[in-house]
């Protein structure tokens, strides 16, 4: 057994913990465990339908986690990509329903707006902890409330469809929505622009010189400072870069998914960015395969919620423990040590 | 404008800063118990919210407001013994910890709801108590002060009180001099013989029994019953309060009293026509820029100091 393989068997370890325990509660809760656990653990691959819904959900976990993954490797502890995420995906939804382009052009110029959108408000937070070093983690949590509000006026005020039923808005052009990939899913090109970005994102992050400067300045502000690196610089940066990915994935998300835009609550998918970036231990190659992950055990959670008599909010908790486990670093680190040992008693 | 002066300038305007003002104050003592022991808990938010349901489901089966009180506060300290447990023993970061400890509550809490009460929105359906309100006897006949002092929840007078043992605690005591060292200097406490992780332990503890009061507050007194998320970013606000006050008692107290004014006033411009998503910002903006107006001046401190020893 090697050390470098370690992570990896960590985070097998973490989910393993955390699938046990889900299997606990179920069988706690559950009327009938086995076909519950069944429910949660195969139907999110039994038809291609479910396949599909778990690539769709996948997609703005990826960019979330993606954005969250760069701001933590700059070991920055922003949650704001929640708001943005929202925010540009009112930003996307303005566009789609006033604008008259061809459908070429419309979906680029309401996704590039609502990214750009992103990378200016999440410059804020990055400039007042450049600047001032004001905490990150509370701006952008307040943050996430303001974009919030004013998403929300914004929907009531200005787009509202008052012949609707619910709060939704108006029905957004036919040319501004993304077209799906494979038929019987709704599986969208959203899928391709993630994985180009994230492709993007590894070679900026250990290829280039500025992704150098994001991962020094992570590791050590102070010494990447002491070394001749702008850090405020890089720090607003990966603010404007993450920002630009959050934004980009709330109007993909919007363009991709819907035909009225339709959130009256934040999505969530922020704060899931925090935990796929954990699970992917902040690597983007690493977020595809953590954000298909996160998004099928929330596939087989609403399955068993809708065949089975436990509620999909189970699934929570089985995300605080692998949070809990995976930023744990004694966990499991007496066996570390002990491979650390043995490796070395072999090259003697 | 001058509708706003009417809304603001009334005793009841007054009365519901400090009915507001309640649950901030908590939470913001709890933030500075365990800030002031080295460890920033931000799973405060997750804690009020386990707490709150708590009181709701301890009270409606057992009959008793103050039962649920306890109930509340225990499950509060609980919680954070458990981050406690991750954080200083697996040496889980302090920061991700409280972010699983909030995911955990805002699902949890439903989860545990939905099995209870068969809802996933409210808990209207079970027979939950009130902690009782408290009017003073001389106070509540004296003008104006009587009607903004008098008449509040049992838990808005303790969390005044909280702030006096809270003050007394951290300066006067063994156990509040141990806090303030370790969190000063963890190396120099422990070589004069503080074991920092009991320490922190104590603080992290102290820091969710105080929020759990907060969340009681929010389920048993502000409202009389458990909504999803219905801390609303308290938690967060009592973060930034914390840090505002300057990790002060008095510091801590005065700013959670300006949130407090900026809830409030959220809630009273209501009947204004201005639209309550925007209003709803309110207490957040004033967060944001608390920190700034505090990041700004900690950082011409820090740059005058420096000026000072380089003339020196």
């Amino acid at each position: 057994m090697k050390v470098k393989y370690f992570e990896v068997i960590r985070t097998t370890a973490v989910i393993l913990i955390a699938l046990v325990l889900a299997f606990i509660i179920i069988s706690i809760v559950s009327e009938q465990p086995l076909e519950s656990i069944r429910i949660f653990l195969w139907e999110p691959l039994n038809t291609k339908g479910h396949i599909g819904n778990v690539i769709e959900m996948a997609i703005p976990l990826m960019f979330t986690g993606l954005a969250v993954s760069l701001l933590f490797k700059a070991n920055l502890f922003n949650l704001g990509a929640e708001g943005l995420f929202y925010f540009s995906g009112v930003v996307a939804a303005t566009l789609a329903i006033h604008l008259s382009l061809n459908s070429f052009v419309h979906p680029i110029v309401a996704i590039l707006a609502g990214s750009l959108v992103g990378a200016l408000l999440s410059a804020i937070p990055g400039i007042l902890k450049a600047k001032w070093n004001v905490n990150e983690l509370v701006s952008s949590l307040m943050f996430n409330n303001i974009l919030f509000g004013i998403g929300l006026y914004i929907l009531n005020y200005k787009l509202r469809d008052a012949q609707a039923f619910a709060a939704v808005s108006f029905k957004f052009e036919k040319t501004a929505m993304l077209s799906k990939l494979i038929p019987g899913t709704r599986i969208h090109t959203g899928l391709i622009i993630v994985l180009l970005l994230i492709v993007a994102a590894h070679y900026f992050l250990y290829k280039t010189k500025w992704g150098y400067e994001l991962r020094m300045t992570g590791a050590n502000r102070e010494f990447a400072g002491y070394s001749g690196m702008k850090t405020a610089k890089v720090i607003v940066i990966v603010h404007l870069i993450a920002g630009f990915i959050a934004g980009m994935g709330g109007s993909v998300e919007v363009l991709g998914m819907y035909s009225r835009f339709q959130w009256s609550s934040l999505p969530g998918y922020g704060l899931d960015g925090a935990l796929v970036a954990m699970l992917a231990k902040n690597n983007p190659l690493s977020v595809i395969g953590a954000a298909l992950f996160l998004a099928y055990i929330r596939i087989g959670a609403d399955q068993m919620a809708r065949f089975s008599d436990v509620p999909a909010e189970m699934i929570s908790i089985v995300q605080a423990i692998i949070i809990l486990l995976i930023s744990a670093e004694q966990f499991l680190k007496f066996w570390k040590n002990r491979m650390l040992l043995k490796e070395a008693q072999r090259n003697v | 404008m001058s509708s706003l002066f009417n809304v603001i300038f009334t005793t009841e305007f007054a009365f519901s800063v400090l009915r507001v003002t309640t649950p901030i104050l908590f939470a913001a003592l709890g933030a500075l118990i365990s800030n002031r022991a080295g460890i920033i808990n931000i799973g405060l938010e997750g804690i009020m919210l386990v707490a709150a349901l708590s009181g709701v489901v301890v009270s409606a089966y057992t009959g008793s407001s103050w039962v649920g009180l306890m109930g509340a506060v225990m499950a509060g300290t609980l919680i954070s013994g458990i981050l406690a447990f991750f954080t200083l023993h697996f040496k889980t970061h302090i920061i991700l910890g409280g972010v699983a400890i909030n995911m955990f509550a805002s699902g949890g809490t439903v989860f545990i709801l939905y099995l209870l009460s068969g809802d996933k929105g409210s808990s209207t359906s079970l027979p939950s108590k009130v902690l009782p309100s408290v009017d003073i006897p001389l106070l509540k006949d004296i003008p104006v002060l009587g009607p903004i002092f008098s008449g509040h929840n049992v838990l808005t007078y303790m969390s005044i009180l909280a702030v006096f043992v809270v003050y007394y605690m951290l300066k006067r005591t063994p156990l509040g001099l141990r806090i303030r060292s370790v969190g000063e200097n963890p190396q120099a406490a422990q070589s004069v013989g503080v074991s920092v992780v009991k320490v922190q332990y104590t603080a992290l503890l102290l820091s969710g029994f105080f929020a759990g009061l907060g969340g009681a507050y929010m389920s048993m007194g502000y409202l009389s019953l458990f909504t999803r998320d219905m801390t609303a970013g308290r938690g967060w606000i009592a973060i930034a309060a914390e840090s505002m006050g300057r990790s002060t008692t008095v510091g801590t107290t005065l700013t959670s009293l300006l949130f407090g004014a900026a809830d409030a006033l959220a809630n009273a411009l209501q009947v204004l026509k201005i639209p309550a998503e925007l209003i709803g910002t309110l207490p957040y903006v004033t967060t944001v820029i608390g920190l700034v107006v505090y990041a700004v001046s900690e950082s011409r401190k820090r740059n005058r100091k420096l000026k000072t020893k380089v003339k020196g």
